[in-house]
Protein backbone atom coordinates (compact mmCIF):
# COMPACT_ATOMS: atom_id res chain seq x y z
CA UNK A 1 0.00 0.00 0.00
CA UNK A 2 3.15 2.38 0.62
CA UNK A 3 4.84 1.30 -2.39
CA UNK A 4 1.37 2.36 -4.45
CA UNK A 5 0.72 5.77 -2.82
CA UNK A 6 4.07 6.45 -3.49
CA UNK A 7 3.68 5.48 -7.01
CA UNK A 8 0.77 7.41 -7.46
CA UNK A 9 2.13 10.40 -6.08
CA UNK A 10 5.08 10.30 -8.40
CA UNK A 11 3.78 9.41 -11.52
CA UNK A 12 0.58 12.20 -10.47
CA UNK A 13 3.55 14.44 -10.27
CA UNK A 14 4.92 13.45 -13.56
CA UNK A 15 2.18 13.89 -15.23
CA UNK A 16 1.50 17.21 -14.15
CA UNK A 17 5.29 18.57 -14.68
CA UNK A 18 4.67 17.30 -18.11
CA UNK A 19 1.82 18.67 -19.03
CA UNK A 20 2.87 22.01 -17.73
CA UNK A 21 5.90 21.67 -19.93
CA UNK A 22 3.41 20.82 -23.26
CA UNK A 23 1.27 23.83 -22.17
CA UNK A 24 4.63 26.43 -21.68
CA UNK A 25 6.06 25.35 -24.94
CA UNK A 26 2.80 26.23 -26.37
CA UNK A 27 2.06 28.86 -24.38
CA UNK A 28 5.68 30.73 -24.91
CA UNK A 29 4.34 31.22 -28.21
CA UNK A 30 0.86 32.83 -27.90
CA UNK A 31 1.59 34.32 -25.02
CA UNK A 32 4.64 36.01 -26.98
CA UNK A 33 2.76 36.49 -29.92
CA UNK A 34 -0.38 38.19 -28.24
CA UNK A 35 2.40 40.43 -26.42
CA UNK A 36 3.63 42.11 -29.44
CA UNK A 37 0.27 42.44 -31.15
CA UNK A 38 1.00 39.35 -33.40
CA UNK A 39 -1.20 36.06 -33.76
CA UNK A 40 1.36 33.13 -33.33
CA UNK A 41 1.80 29.96 -34.76
CA UNK A 42 -1.34 28.38 -35.82
CA UNK A 43 -0.89 26.51 -38.69
CA UNK A 44 -0.65 22.74 -37.39
CA UNK A 45 -3.98 21.03 -37.68
CA UNK A 46 -5.34 17.58 -37.25
CA UNK A 47 -8.39 17.10 -39.99
CA UNK A 48 -8.66 20.45 -40.35
CA UNK A 49 -8.89 21.62 -36.74
CA UNK A 50 -6.49 24.01 -35.60
CA UNK A 51 -7.56 24.51 -31.98
CA UNK A 52 -5.45 27.71 -31.27
CA UNK A 53 -1.95 26.17 -32.19
CA UNK A 54 -2.24 23.55 -29.35
CA UNK A 55 -0.91 20.84 -32.36
CA UNK A 56 2.21 22.69 -32.20
CA UNK A 57 4.15 21.08 -30.08
CA UNK A 58 3.02 17.39 -31.13
CA UNK A 59 4.27 18.73 -34.29
CA UNK A 60 7.13 19.83 -32.86
CA UNK A 61 7.71 16.50 -30.77
CA UNK A 62 7.10 14.58 -33.90
CA UNK A 63 9.65 16.44 -35.78
CA UNK A 64 12.56 16.31 -32.80
CA UNK A 65 12.25 12.26 -33.06
CA UNK A 66 12.28 12.01 -36.62
CA UNK A 67 15.63 14.46 -36.88
CA UNK A 68 18.62 12.68 -37.63
CA UNK A 69 20.86 12.46 -34.38
CA UNK A 70 24.00 13.47 -34.53
CA UNK A 71 27.14 12.93 -32.58
CA UNK A 72 30.11 15.37 -33.70
CA UNK A 73 32.96 12.57 -35.09
CA UNK A 74 35.87 13.59 -32.58
CA UNK A 75 33.38 14.35 -29.55
CA UNK A 76 33.02 11.75 -26.40
CA UNK A 77 30.04 9.91 -27.57
CA UNK A 78 29.18 8.45 -24.32
CA UNK A 79 29.38 12.00 -22.19
CA UNK A 80 27.72 13.61 -25.60
CA UNK A 81 24.36 11.16 -24.90
CA UNK A 82 24.75 11.66 -21.25
CA UNK A 83 24.61 15.29 -20.61
CA UNK A 84 20.73 15.67 -22.35
CA UNK A 85 19.86 13.27 -20.22
CA UNK A 86 21.55 14.27 -16.97
CA UNK A 87 19.51 17.81 -17.71
CA UNK A 88 16.51 15.84 -17.93
CA UNK A 89 16.72 13.96 -15.00
CA UNK A 90 17.90 16.37 -12.39
CA UNK A 91 15.33 18.59 -13.45
CA UNK A 92 12.46 16.14 -12.89
CA UNK A 93 14.01 14.97 -9.90
CA UNK A 94 13.52 17.90 -7.85
CA UNK A 95 10.07 18.19 -7.77
CA UNK A 96 10.30 14.95 -5.27
CA UNK A 97 10.26 17.36 -2.18
CA UNK A 98 7.55 20.10 -3.33
CA UNK A 99 4.61 20.01 -1.71
CA UNK A 100 1.12 20.05 -3.85
CA UNK A 101 -0.91 19.80 -1.47
CA UNK A 102 -1.79 19.32 2.66
CA UNK A 103 -2.05 16.74 4.56
CA UNK A 104 -5.05 14.79 4.60
CA UNK A 105 -6.73 11.59 6.42
CA UNK A 106 -7.87 8.67 3.70
CA UNK A 107 -9.55 6.19 5.97
CA UNK A 108 -6.73 5.24 8.52
CA UNK A 109 -4.21 6.47 6.32
CA UNK A 110 -2.51 10.37 6.87
CA UNK A 111 -1.34 11.35 3.35
CA UNK A 112 1.06 14.16 2.62
CA UNK A 113 0.77 15.26 -0.79
CA UNK A 114 4.73 15.46 -0.93
CA UNK A 115 6.68 12.44 -3.16
CA UNK A 116 9.47 12.66 -0.45
CA UNK A 117 9.22 14.36 3.33
CA UNK A 118 12.63 15.04 3.87
CA UNK A 119 13.90 16.89 6.49
CA UNK A 120 16.70 18.71 4.41
CA UNK A 121 13.70 19.79 1.82
CA UNK A 122 14.84 22.80 0.22
CA UNK A 123 18.93 21.68 0.72
CA UNK A 124 17.88 18.83 -1.72
CA UNK A 125 16.53 20.85 -4.37
CA UNK A 126 19.71 22.83 -4.16
CA UNK A 127 21.37 20.07 -4.03
CA UNK A 128 20.43 18.51 -7.29
CA UNK A 129 20.36 21.85 -9.13
CA UNK A 130 24.28 21.92 -8.46
CA UNK A 131 24.18 18.44 -10.15
CA UNK A 132 22.17 19.82 -12.98
CA UNK A 133 25.07 21.80 -13.87
CA UNK A 134 27.09 18.83 -14.61
CA UNK A 135 25.07 18.14 -17.71
CA UNK A 136 25.15 21.75 -18.86
CA UNK A 137 29.55 21.73 -18.63
CA UNK A 138 29.54 18.03 -20.03
CA UNK A 139 27.29 18.78 -23.37
CA UNK A 140 29.76 21.68 -23.76
CA UNK A 141 33.02 19.67 -23.47
CA UNK A 142 31.53 16.22 -24.67
CA UNK A 143 30.95 17.78 -28.20
CA UNK A 144 34.40 19.03 -29.13
CA UNK A 145 33.39 22.46 -30.12
CA UNK A 146 35.20 25.94 -28.69
CA UNK A 147 31.79 27.50 -28.84
CA UNK A 148 29.94 24.86 -27.34
CA UNK A 149 32.55 24.51 -24.72
CA UNK A 150 32.20 28.32 -23.84
CA UNK A 151 29.03 27.92 -23.75
CA UNK A 152 29.16 25.15 -21.25
CA UNK A 153 31.93 27.66 -19.30
CA UNK A 154 29.20 30.70 -19.53
CA UNK A 155 26.83 27.78 -18.25
CA UNK A 156 28.28 26.66 -15.07
CA UNK A 157 30.09 30.09 -13.74
CA UNK A 158 26.32 31.79 -13.83
CA UNK A 159 24.63 28.85 -12.60
CA UNK A 160 27.13 28.84 -9.19
CA UNK A 161 27.33 32.66 -8.78
CA UNK A 162 23.57 32.50 -8.06
CA UNK A 163 22.87 29.75 -6.80
CA UNK A 164 24.67 31.15 -3.71
CA UNK A 165 22.75 34.17 -4.16
CA UNK A 166 19.38 32.14 -4.27
CA UNK A 167 20.89 30.23 -1.26
CA UNK A 168 21.53 33.14 0.92
CA UNK A 169 17.96 34.61 0.18
CA UNK A 170 15.96 32.07 1.28
CA UNK A 171 18.19 31.55 4.85
CA UNK A 172 15.75 34.60 6.37
CA UNK A 173 12.70 32.94 5.86
CA UNK A 174 13.88 29.70 7.46
CA UNK A 175 14.99 31.59 9.84
CA UNK A 176 11.41 32.73 10.32
CA UNK A 177 9.52 29.98 10.05
CA UNK A 178 12.06 27.73 11.54
CA UNK A 179 12.64 24.40 9.19
CA UNK A 180 14.31 23.63 6.04
CA UNK A 181 11.13 21.04 5.70
CA UNK A 182 8.98 22.24 2.39
CA UNK A 183 5.94 20.95 3.71
CA UNK A 184 6.13 22.25 7.22
CA UNK A 185 6.76 25.95 5.67
CA UNK A 186 3.86 25.75 3.90
CA UNK A 187 2.00 24.93 6.82
CA UNK A 188 3.92 27.63 8.63
CA UNK A 189 2.29 29.88 6.32
CA UNK A 190 -1.27 28.81 6.84
CA UNK A 191 -0.36 31.12 10.58
CA UNK A 192 -1.81 34.58 10.51
CA UNK A 193 0.41 37.50 10.85
CA UNK A 194 -1.52 40.04 13.51
CA UNK A 195 -4.64 37.61 13.71
CA UNK A 196 -5.40 39.05 9.89
CA UNK A 197 -2.68 38.71 7.16
CA UNK A 198 -1.87 35.51 5.87
CA UNK A 199 1.89 34.82 6.71
CA UNK A 200 2.76 34.19 3.15
CA UNK A 201 6.67 34.14 2.31
CA UNK A 202 6.41 37.47 0.28
CA UNK A 203 4.80 39.74 3.17
CA UNK A 204 7.48 38.52 5.82
CA UNK A 205 10.49 38.50 3.21
CA UNK A 206 9.92 41.39 -0.16
CA UNK A 207 13.33 41.92 -0.41
CA UNK A 208 13.86 37.99 -0.38
CA UNK A 209 11.32 37.51 -2.74
CA UNK A 210 12.37 40.01 -5.18
CA UNK A 211 15.74 38.69 -4.73
CA UNK A 212 14.79 34.90 -5.10
CA UNK A 213 12.95 35.63 -8.21
CA UNK A 214 15.61 36.87 -10.29
CA UNK A 215 17.82 34.62 -9.08
CA UNK A 216 15.82 31.83 -10.06
CA UNK A 217 15.41 33.39 -13.66
CA UNK A 218 19.24 33.64 -13.73
CA UNK A 219 19.20 29.60 -12.66
CA UNK A 220 16.75 28.67 -15.25
CA UNK A 221 18.73 30.74 -18.38
CA UNK A 222 15.92 32.75 -19.10
CA UNK A 223 15.99 35.83 -20.98
CA UNK A 224 17.32 38.36 -19.46
CA UNK A 225 20.01 35.79 -18.13
CA UNK A 226 20.29 33.39 -20.87
CA UNK A 227 23.53 34.32 -22.01
CA UNK A 228 24.81 30.32 -21.52
CA UNK A 229 21.97 30.01 -24.87
CA UNK A 230 21.52 33.29 -26.70
CA UNK A 231 20.71 30.73 -29.04
CA UNK A 232 19.80 33.89 -31.88
CA UNK A 233 23.67 34.64 -31.99
CA UNK A 234 26.21 33.35 -29.39
CA UNK A 235 25.01 30.06 -29.15
CA UNK A 236 25.64 28.02 -26.01
CA UNK A 237 26.55 24.82 -25.27
CA UNK A 238 23.89 22.42 -27.05
CA UNK A 239 25.30 23.95 -30.40
CA UNK A 240 26.08 20.26 -31.25
CA UNK A 241 22.91 18.52 -30.41
CA UNK A 242 19.96 17.57 -33.16
CA UNK A 243 16.53 15.88 -32.68
CA UNK A 244 15.43 14.83 -29.43
CA UNK A 245 18.45 15.23 -27.45
CA UNK A 246 18.48 18.92 -28.20
CA UNK A 247 14.89 18.63 -27.63
CA UNK A 248 15.67 17.07 -24.02
CA UNK A 249 17.93 20.15 -23.43
CA UNK A 250 14.68 22.20 -24.39
CA UNK A 251 12.21 20.44 -22.29
CA UNK A 252 15.24 20.60 -19.14
CA UNK A 253 14.75 24.12 -19.42
CA UNK A 254 10.82 24.01 -19.57
CA UNK A 255 10.72 22.07 -16.04
CA UNK A 256 13.06 24.61 -15.17
CA UNK A 257 10.84 27.07 -15.63
CA UNK A 258 8.27 25.27 -13.66
CA UNK A 259 10.61 23.89 -10.97
CA UNK A 260 11.59 28.07 -10.23
CA UNK A 261 7.91 28.97 -10.67
CA UNK A 262 7.12 26.09 -8.05
CA UNK A 263 9.65 27.16 -5.77
CA UNK A 264 8.23 30.31 -5.42
CA UNK A 265 5.38 29.33 -4.75
CA UNK A 266 6.40 26.95 -2.45
CA UNK A 267 8.23 29.10 -0.46
CA UNK A 268 6.98 32.61 -0.54
CA UNK A 269 3.26 32.14 -1.67
CA UNK A 270 2.16 29.95 0.51
CA UNK A 271 2.19 26.78 -1.90
CA UNK A 272 -0.95 24.99 -2.17
CA UNK A 273 -1.94 27.50 0.97
CA UNK A 274 -5.59 28.96 0.30
CA UNK A 275 -6.06 32.39 2.18
CA UNK A 276 -8.06 31.47 5.42
CA UNK A 277 -8.65 27.87 4.80
CA UNK A 278 -8.17 25.37 6.93
CA UNK A 279 -8.43 21.83 6.84
CA UNK A 280 -12.63 22.10 8.34
CA UNK A 281 -13.22 25.29 5.50
CA UNK A 282 -12.74 28.96 5.34
CA UNK A 283 -12.10 30.74 8.86
CA UNK A 284 -12.17 34.26 8.00
CA UNK A 285 -11.02 36.85 10.51
CA UNK A 286 -14.07 39.13 11.61
CA UNK A 287 -15.70 35.35 12.91
CA UNK A 288 -17.36 33.87 9.76
CA UNK A 289 -17.02 30.25 9.03
CA UNK A 290 -17.94 28.26 5.61
CA UNK A 291 -17.45 23.93 6.64
CA UNK A 292 -16.17 22.12 3.95
CA UNK A 293 -15.63 18.88 3.05
CA UNK A 294 -12.09 17.28 3.09
CA UNK A 295 -12.18 16.75 -0.46
CA UNK A 296 -13.12 20.43 -1.75
CA UNK A 297 -10.56 21.36 0.30
CA UNK A 298 -8.39 19.31 -1.15
CA UNK A 299 -9.74 20.10 -4.78
CA UNK A 300 -9.09 24.05 -3.77
CA UNK A 301 -5.74 23.48 -2.12
CA UNK A 302 -3.77 21.80 -5.47
CA UNK A 303 -5.53 24.03 -7.92
CA UNK A 304 -4.25 27.18 -5.51
CA UNK A 305 -1.23 25.36 -6.13
CA UNK A 306 -0.99 24.73 -9.99
CA UNK A 307 -2.74 28.19 -10.29
CA UNK A 308 0.23 30.01 -8.45
CA UNK A 309 2.52 27.84 -10.45
CA UNK A 310 0.96 28.77 -13.73
CA UNK A 311 1.22 32.49 -12.95
CA UNK A 312 4.92 32.38 -12.12
CA UNK A 313 5.28 30.73 -15.32
CA UNK A 314 3.32 33.02 -17.18
CA UNK A 315 5.08 36.13 -15.40
CA UNK A 316 8.65 34.64 -16.32
CA UNK A 317 7.52 34.47 -19.82
CA UNK A 318 6.47 38.39 -19.66
CA UNK A 319 9.62 39.24 -18.32
CA UNK A 320 11.14 37.06 -20.99
CA UNK A 321 9.30 38.89 -23.83
CA UNK A 322 9.67 41.88 -22.13
CA UNK A 323 13.25 42.72 -21.26
CA UNK A 324 16.56 42.60 -23.07
CA UNK A 325 19.68 40.01 -22.53
CA UNK A 326 21.82 41.50 -19.90
CA UNK A 327 25.69 41.71 -21.22
CA UNK A 328 28.21 38.82 -18.97
CA UNK A 329 29.85 41.32 -16.91
CA UNK A 330 26.33 43.29 -16.56
CA UNK A 331 25.58 39.52 -14.85
CA UNK A 332 28.29 38.85 -13.09
CA UNK A 333 27.90 42.61 -11.57
CA UNK A 334 24.61 42.00 -10.60
CA UNK A 335 25.12 38.91 -9.16
CA UNK A 336 27.99 39.22 -7.16
CA UNK A 337 28.13 43.13 -6.51
CA UNK A 338 24.34 43.90 -5.92
CA UNK A 339 22.36 40.53 -5.48
CA UNK A 340 24.61 38.79 -3.24
CA UNK A 341 25.67 41.75 -0.85
CA UNK A 342 21.67 42.71 -0.31
CA UNK A 343 20.87 38.81 0.59
CA UNK A 344 23.51 39.27 3.34
CA UNK A 345 22.13 42.34 4.22
CA UNK A 346 18.44 40.65 4.07
CA UNK A 347 19.58 38.06 6.62
CA UNK A 348 20.71 40.46 8.97
CA UNK A 349 17.80 42.61 9.04
CA UNK A 350 16.25 39.03 9.70
CA UNK A 351 17.92 38.25 12.34
CA UNK A 352 17.59 41.86 13.74
CA UNK A 353 13.76 41.91 13.82
CA UNK A 354 13.59 38.46 15.38
CA UNK A 355 15.94 39.39 18.07
CA UNK A 356 14.23 42.38 18.66
CA UNK A 357 10.80 40.45 18.70
CA UNK A 358 11.97 37.87 20.88
CA UNK A 359 13.27 39.85 23.46
CA UNK A 360 10.64 42.02 23.77
CA UNK B 1 36.89 70.91 -27.76
CA UNK B 2 36.79 69.57 -24.46
CA UNK B 3 34.90 66.39 -23.42
CA UNK B 4 31.41 67.53 -22.23
CA UNK B 5 30.32 65.55 -19.38
CA UNK B 6 26.93 64.97 -18.70
CA UNK B 7 25.74 64.30 -15.44
CA UNK B 8 22.72 62.05 -15.23
CA UNK B 9 21.05 61.98 -12.17
CA UNK B 10 19.33 59.08 -11.00
CA UNK B 11 18.22 58.35 -7.58
CA UNK B 12 19.12 55.09 -5.66
CA UNK B 13 15.22 53.93 -6.09
CA UNK B 14 15.94 54.47 -10.45
CA UNK B 15 19.15 52.96 -10.18
CA UNK B 16 17.72 49.27 -8.86
CA UNK B 17 15.86 49.65 -12.29
CA UNK B 18 12.80 47.60 -10.49
CA UNK B 19 10.43 50.91 -11.07
CA UNK B 20 11.37 50.79 -14.85
CA UNK B 21 11.12 47.17 -15.17
CA UNK B 22 7.78 47.08 -13.75
CA UNK B 23 7.03 49.95 -16.00
CA UNK B 24 7.85 47.72 -18.58
CA UNK B 25 6.13 44.61 -17.71
CA UNK B 26 2.76 46.73 -17.23
CA UNK B 27 3.23 47.68 -20.91
CA UNK B 28 3.86 44.11 -22.27
CA UNK B 29 1.03 43.01 -19.78
CA UNK B 30 -1.47 45.68 -21.16
CA UNK B 31 -0.80 44.35 -24.80
CA UNK B 32 -1.26 40.50 -23.72
CA UNK B 33 -4.43 40.83 -22.04
CA UNK B 34 -6.15 43.49 -24.44
CA UNK B 35 -5.20 41.07 -27.06
CA UNK B 36 -6.37 37.95 -25.08
CA UNK B 37 -9.74 39.93 -24.75
CA UNK B 38 -10.43 40.59 -28.04
CA UNK B 39 -9.59 37.10 -29.49
CA UNK B 40 -11.72 35.66 -26.89
CA UNK B 41 -14.51 38.04 -28.15
CA UNK B 42 -13.68 37.19 -31.41
CA UNK B 43 -14.15 33.27 -30.54
CA UNK B 44 -17.65 34.02 -28.98
CA UNK B 45 -18.38 35.79 -32.18
CA UNK B 46 -18.58 39.57 -30.80
CA UNK B 47 -15.98 42.82 -31.63
CA UNK B 48 -15.09 41.72 -35.16
CA UNK B 49 -14.39 44.91 -35.55
CA UNK B 50 -11.04 45.03 -33.39
CA UNK B 51 -8.17 43.36 -34.48
CA UNK B 52 -5.97 41.28 -32.05
CA UNK B 53 -2.69 41.59 -34.12
CA UNK B 54 -1.21 43.32 -37.15
CA UNK B 55 -1.34 40.12 -38.62
CA UNK B 56 -2.36 38.73 -42.07
CA UNK B 57 -3.41 34.88 -42.41
CA UNK B 58 -2.16 35.36 -45.84
CA UNK B 59 -3.21 32.40 -48.08
CA UNK B 60 -6.95 33.24 -46.84
CA UNK B 61 -6.60 37.06 -45.66
CA UNK B 62 -5.15 39.51 -48.08
CA UNK B 63 -3.89 42.83 -47.56
CA UNK B 64 -5.55 45.46 -49.73
CA UNK B 65 -3.42 45.83 -52.80
CA UNK B 66 -2.89 49.86 -54.08
CA UNK B 67 -4.70 50.79 -57.42
CA UNK B 68 -1.09 51.69 -58.56
CA UNK B 69 0.51 48.49 -57.29
CA UNK B 70 2.40 47.13 -60.21
CA UNK B 71 1.56 42.99 -60.40
CA UNK B 72 1.10 40.47 -63.15
CA UNK B 73 0.35 41.62 -67.02
CA UNK B 74 -2.33 41.77 -69.07
CA UNK B 75 -2.75 42.13 -72.49
CA UNK B 76 -6.33 44.25 -72.89
CA UNK B 77 -8.82 42.51 -75.56
CA UNK B 78 -10.54 44.47 -78.75
CA UNK B 79 -14.22 44.95 -78.98
CA UNK B 80 -14.21 41.38 -80.35
CA UNK B 81 -11.93 39.82 -78.23
CA UNK B 82 -8.92 39.95 -80.29
CA UNK B 83 -5.81 41.55 -78.67
CA UNK B 84 -5.34 45.20 -79.14
CA UNK B 85 -1.90 44.62 -79.21
CA UNK B 86 -0.41 46.11 -82.76
CA UNK B 87 3.44 44.61 -82.49
CA UNK B 88 4.85 48.20 -82.81
CA UNK B 89 7.73 46.62 -80.34
CA UNK B 90 8.08 49.62 -78.27
CA UNK B 91 7.58 47.39 -75.08
CA UNK B 92 10.35 45.38 -76.28
CA UNK B 93 12.33 48.09 -77.08
CA UNK B 94 11.84 50.08 -74.00
CA UNK B 95 12.17 46.58 -71.81
CA UNK B 96 15.05 47.03 -69.79
CA UNK B 97 15.04 43.64 -68.79
CA UNK B 98 14.67 42.40 -72.27
CA UNK B 99 11.82 39.98 -71.22
CA UNK B 100 9.16 40.66 -73.92
CA UNK B 101 9.62 38.67 -77.10
CA UNK B 102 7.21 39.76 -80.01
CA UNK B 103 6.93 37.89 -83.79
CA UNK B 104 4.53 40.43 -85.60
CA UNK B 105 2.27 39.25 -88.23
CA UNK B 106 -0.16 41.07 -90.99
CA UNK B 107 -3.21 42.10 -89.69
CA UNK B 108 -6.84 41.57 -92.54
CA UNK B 109 -7.67 45.29 -91.21
CA UNK B 110 -5.44 47.66 -93.31
CA UNK B 111 -6.00 50.30 -90.42
CA UNK B 112 -4.56 47.94 -87.96
CA UNK B 113 -1.66 46.55 -90.07
CA UNK B 114 0.02 44.63 -87.62
CA UNK B 115 -1.15 42.31 -84.67
CA UNK B 116 1.60 39.35 -82.08
CA UNK B 117 1.63 36.32 -83.70
CA UNK B 118 3.57 35.77 -80.93
CA UNK B 119 3.96 37.77 -77.51
CA UNK B 120 5.84 36.22 -74.83
CA UNK B 121 7.07 38.03 -71.55
CA UNK B 122 9.37 35.62 -69.34
CA UNK B 123 8.64 36.82 -65.83
CA UNK B 124 11.80 35.15 -64.34
CA UNK B 125 13.53 38.05 -65.80
CA UNK B 126 11.40 40.94 -65.49
CA UNK B 127 11.55 43.38 -62.68
CA UNK B 128 8.17 44.74 -62.74
CA UNK B 129 9.36 48.18 -63.64
CA UNK B 130 6.12 49.41 -65.55
CA UNK B 131 7.97 50.58 -68.79
CA UNK B 132 5.95 48.35 -71.13
CA UNK B 133 2.53 50.00 -69.34
CA UNK B 134 3.97 53.50 -70.19
CA UNK B 135 5.51 52.92 -73.73
CA UNK B 136 2.33 50.91 -74.96
CA UNK B 137 0.60 53.07 -77.47
CA UNK B 138 -2.69 51.36 -77.38
CA UNK B 139 -3.11 50.75 -73.74
CA UNK B 140 -2.71 46.97 -74.52
CA UNK B 141 -0.35 46.10 -72.02
CA UNK B 142 -1.35 46.55 -68.58
CA UNK B 143 -0.16 45.50 -65.28
CA UNK B 144 -3.06 45.57 -62.70
CA UNK B 145 -4.57 41.91 -62.30
CA UNK B 146 -3.77 41.98 -58.70
CA UNK B 147 -1.79 38.70 -59.08
CA UNK B 148 1.28 38.28 -56.85
CA UNK B 149 1.53 34.54 -57.25
CA UNK B 150 3.06 33.15 -60.27
CA UNK B 151 5.69 31.21 -59.42
CA UNK B 152 6.98 27.94 -61.23
CA UNK B 153 9.22 24.73 -60.78
CA UNK B 154 10.89 25.03 -64.32
CA UNK B 155 12.17 28.07 -65.90
CA UNK B 156 9.73 27.26 -69.16
CA UNK B 157 6.79 27.93 -66.68
CA UNK B 158 7.46 31.43 -65.79
CA UNK B 159 7.36 32.19 -69.50
CA UNK B 160 3.85 33.66 -70.39
CA UNK B 161 2.64 33.30 -74.17
CA UNK B 162 -0.08 35.51 -75.88
CA UNK B 163 -2.98 33.00 -75.13
CA UNK B 164 -1.90 33.31 -71.11
CA UNK B 165 -1.42 36.79 -71.11
CA UNK B 166 -4.40 37.78 -73.43
CA UNK B 167 -6.63 35.13 -70.88
CA UNK B 168 -6.38 37.00 -67.55
CA UNK B 169 -8.44 39.84 -69.47
CA UNK B 170 -12.03 39.52 -69.57
CA UNK B 171 -13.92 38.48 -72.70
CA UNK B 172 -17.05 40.45 -72.79
CA UNK B 173 -15.12 44.06 -71.55
CA UNK B 174 -16.89 46.39 -73.95
CA UNK B 175 -14.19 49.16 -73.62
CA UNK B 176 -10.79 48.89 -71.70
CA UNK B 177 -9.07 51.76 -72.09
CA UNK B 178 -11.38 53.87 -69.65
CA UNK B 179 -11.85 52.38 -66.13
CA UNK B 180 -9.57 50.57 -63.46
CA UNK B 181 -10.62 46.91 -64.71
CA UNK B 182 -13.06 44.78 -63.16
CA UNK B 183 -10.29 42.56 -62.39
CA UNK B 184 -8.61 44.39 -59.63
CA UNK B 185 -11.59 45.11 -58.43
CA UNK B 186 -13.04 41.56 -58.12
CA UNK B 187 -9.66 40.36 -56.77
CA UNK B 188 -10.21 42.80 -53.68
CA UNK B 189 -13.87 42.44 -53.40
CA UNK B 190 -12.64 38.40 -52.54
CA UNK B 191 -10.88 39.20 -49.36
CA UNK B 192 -11.79 36.99 -46.64
CA UNK B 193 -12.93 38.98 -43.29
CA UNK B 194 -10.18 39.06 -41.07
CA UNK B 195 -9.37 36.72 -38.29
CA UNK B 196 -10.93 33.64 -39.07
CA UNK B 197 -8.57 31.22 -37.38
CA UNK B 198 -6.32 31.83 -34.74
Amino acid sequence: MEYFIHFTKAFLIFTVVMGYMFILSWMERKQSALMQDRIGANRASILGFRFLGLFHPIADAIKLLTKEDFIPPSGNRFLHTLAPMSALFFALISFAVIPFGGIYQFGNHTISLQILDLNVGILYVFAIMSMGVYSFVLAGWSSDNNYALLGGLRASSQMISYEITMGATIIGLFMIYGTLNLQEINLAQGQLLWGWLPMWGVLVQPLGFILFTTAAMAETKRVPFDIPEGESEIIGYFIEYSGMKFGMFYTADFIGTVLASSLITTLFFGGWQVPYLTSNGFSFPEGTIIELSQTIVMILQISSFLFKVFFFCFLMMLVRWTLPRFRWDQLMKLGWTIMLPLSIINIVITGLIILIKNSA
Amino acid sequence: MGIKKIERKISLWERSYLPIIVKGLCLTAKHFFRNLLIHTLHQIGLGKHWRGGETFQYPEERRPLSSRLRTLHRLTRRKDNSPRCVACMMCESVCPARCIYIVAGEHPNPEIEKYPVRFDIDLGLCVFCGFCVEACPEDAIRMDTGILEFSSYSREGMIYDLDKLLSLSPKTESDSTIKQTAISGKIASQQIPLDKNH
